[in-house]
C-alpha cells in the first residue's frame, strides 16, 4: 500500500519535469560530424575528383547499391564515368567510406532525404559530387601516391624518393 | 408535456455531451500520459493537438469494417453495441445538477450496478465470437475479472446507501450537504475505485485486453467502427465511474460559488485524471492475483465496512 502511494507520488512528480521530446522540424538536435547520413563524393584541394574508380566501395557495399564505371582521362587520371547510388537500397552502413582508399566517398550528417517517388532516390554523380574536400581538408591522393600522371612523374610525390635507376644498382 | 420535454432535452444533451467528452478523453489521456512520461503527446493537429480527436474519429469511420470469416457473425456484430448501450443507459440515472438528469430512479445505485454487470457480457461475447485464441483468453479473463470485482463493488456502495438512507442517487447527493462521504466511507471509496478500474478494464486491470500478452485481447479481431465502439465504450465507462464516484463520495454537484454542473465536471475530471495516473503508474497483475486480492482482502474489508457503518448508524440514530 505504501509502495503504491510512493509510486503515485513519483509519477506525479514528473508533472513538472522538463520534457525530453525534441520538436523535430522546428528544433533540431546537433548531429555528430561522423554521423552516417547522405553519401557524397568529395574533391581534393585542387578541385579535382578524388574518386579513382577502384570499385572497392561497390564491392564492400552489403546491399549492392553503388554502381560505377571507371575510365581514364588524357593525363592518366582515373575517374568514374558514372557513379550511381540507389538510396532506396542504401542502409547507410558506412562500409563504402571505410573501403575508400582516397577519402572520396564520405557520409554526411544529413538524413532528410525523404521523397515521394522512388526514382528520385537514385543519385547520379552530379548529385553526389560536392565542391569541397569534406572531412579530410588537406588530402590529395595523387600528391601522395607513387603513380605517374600527367604533370607529375614518378618520384615527385610528397615524401617520395626519386626512383632508383636499376642499371646503377650493380653490386 | 413539460416534464417529458425536459427529460428528452436532458437525454439528448447528456448523450451528446458524454459522447463528445468520451472522444475528447482520448486526447486528454494521451496528453496526460505524455506529461507524466516527459513527452508532449499529440500536439500537431490543430491548437494543442485537439484536432487529433477529429482525425482519429475520421480515421476510424473510414476504416474497412471487416468481419473475419471464422467469427460467429451475429454475436460478433452485437458484442460492441452492448457496452455502448449499457454504459449510456447507466448515465440516465446520474444526476448532473438539480433539475438536470434523465430520470430519478429510487433504485439508482442498483440500476447502475446491474447495467455495469451487463456490460461484462460485451467483452465476454466479443472474446467468444471472435473465434481466435487471443480473443478467447481475453474473454475468459474478463469473466474471471467480473466475478472478482462485481461482488465487492456492490458492497462498497452499501455503506453510502446506509449513510444516505436511499438508493436514489439524487438523494445521496443531497445527503452529502453536511459532508462528503469520502471521509466516513474511505474504505468504500478505495474499494469502489479498485472495482471501477476493473469494471472499465482500465490499466492496471486491463487483463482482458493485455496488449503485451494477448495482442489486443477480446478485440483483437475487431476493426473499424466496431473497434471504435469498444474504444469509446471504455472511455464512456471511465466517465461513468468517475461521475458515479463523484456523485457517491464527493458530493456530486455540491460546491460553493460555481454552478452545479461545473462542480460535477471538475470533480469528474479530477477522477479521470486519477484513472490516467493509475495507468501511468501501476503494472498489470496476474488474473489470479486480482481474483485473490478481491476475494481475500477487498470483499472482507467491504463487509466489515458495511457492518461497522450500519452499527454506528444504528447506535447514533436508533432503528
Amino acid at each position: 500500500m505504501i509502495s503504491l502511494l510512493r509510486s503515485f507520488w513519483r509519477v506525479l512528480r514528473h508533472t513538472f519535469a522538463p520534457r525530453d521530446t525534441v520538436q523535430y522540424p522546428e528544433e533540431r538536435r546537433r548531429l555528430a560530424a561522423r554521423w552516417r547520413g547522405r553519401i557524397i563524393l568529395s574533391r581534393d584541394p585542387d578541385g579535382e575528383e578524388r574518386c579513382v574508380g577502384c570499385y572497392l566501395c561497390a564491392a564492400a557495399c552489403p546491399v549492392d547499391c553503388i554502381a560505377l564505371q571507371a575510365t581514364e582521362d588524357e593525363h592518366g587520371r582515373r575517374y568514374p564515368e558514372f557513379f550511381r547510388i540507389n538510396f532506396s537500397r542504401c542502409i547507410l552502413c558506412g562500409f563504402c567510406e571505410e573501403a575508400c582508399p582516397t577519402y572520396a566517398i564520405q557520409l554526411t550528417p544529413d538524413f532528410e532525404m525523404g521523397e515521394t517517388r522512388r526514382e528520385n532516390l537514385i543519385y547520379e554523380k552530379e548529385d553526389l559530387l560536392i565542391d569541397g574536400p569534406g572531412k579530410y581538408p588537406g588530402y590529395n591522393f595523387y600528391r601522395v601516391a607513387g603513380l605517374a600522371i600527367g604533370g607529375k612523374d614518378k618520384g615527385e610525390a610528397r615524401c617520395e624518393a626519386p626512383p632508383v635507376d636499376v642499371r646503377k644498382l650493380m653490386p | 408535456m413539460t416534464e417529458t420535454a425536459r427529460a428528452l432535452w436532458s437525454l439528448g444533451g447528456i448523450v451528446l455531451a458524454v459522447l463528445s467528452l468520451a472522444a475528447g478523453l482520448i486526447w486528454v489521456e494521451r496528453r496526460l500520459l505524455a506529461v507524466w512520461q516527459e513527452r508532449y503527446g499529440p500536439n500537431r493537429v490543430g491548437p494543442l493537438g485537439l484536432g487529433q480527436v477529429l482525425a482519429d474519429t475520421v480515421k476510424l469511420l473510414f476504416k474497412e469494417d471487416w468481419i473475419p470469416p471464422f467469427a460467429d457473425r451475429p454475436v460478433f456484430v452485437l458484442a460492441p453495441t452492448i457496452v455502448m448501450i449499457t454504459v449510456l443507459t447507466s448515465f440516465a440515472v446520474v444526476p448532473v445538477a438539480p433539475g438536470i438528469g434523465v430520470v430519478d430512479l429510487n433504485v439508482g445505485v442498483l440500476f447502475v450496478l446491474a447495467m455495469s454487470s451487463l456490460g461484462a457480457y460485451s467483452v465476454v461475447l466479443a472474446g467468444w465470437s471472435s473465434n481466435s485464441k487471443y480473443s478467447l483468453l481475453g474473454g475468459l479473463r474478463a469473466a474471471s475479472q467480473m466475478i472478482s470485482y462485481e461482488v465487492f463493488m456492490g458492497l462498497a456502495l452499501m455503506g453510502v446507501v446506509v449513510l444516505a438512507g436511499s438508493f436514489d442517487l439524487r438523494r445521496i447527493v443531497e445527503a452529502q450537504r453536511d459532508g462528503w462521504f469520502c471521509g466516513p466511507q474511505l474504505l468504500g471509496l478505495v474499494a469502489f475505485l479498485v472495482a471501477g478500474l476493473a469494471e472499465t478494464h482500465r490499466l492496471p486491470f486491463d487483463l482482458p485486453e493485455a496488449e503485451s500478452e494477448l495482442v489486443a485481447g477480446f478485440h483483437s479481431e475487431y476493426s473499424g467502427m466496431k473497434f471504435g465502439m469498444f474504444f469509446v465504450g471504455e472511455y464512456l465507462g471511465v466517465i461513468l465511474i468517475s461521475a458515479l464516484t463523484t456523485t457517491l463520495f464527493f458530493g456530486g454537484w455540491l460546491g460553493p460559488w460555481l454552478p452545479p454542473v461545473v462542480w460535477l465536471l471538475l470533480k469528474t475530471f479530477v477522477l479521470i485524471a486519477f484513472f490516467v495516473l493509475c495507468r501511468a503508474t501501476l503494472p498489470r497483475p496476474r488474473f489470479d492475483q486480482l481474483t485473490g486480492y478481491a476475494w481475500k482482502w477487498l470483499l472482507p474489508l467491504t463487509l466489515v465496512n458495511l457492518a461497522v457503518t450500519g452499527a454506528i448508524r444504528l447506535a447514533l440514530e436508533g432503528p
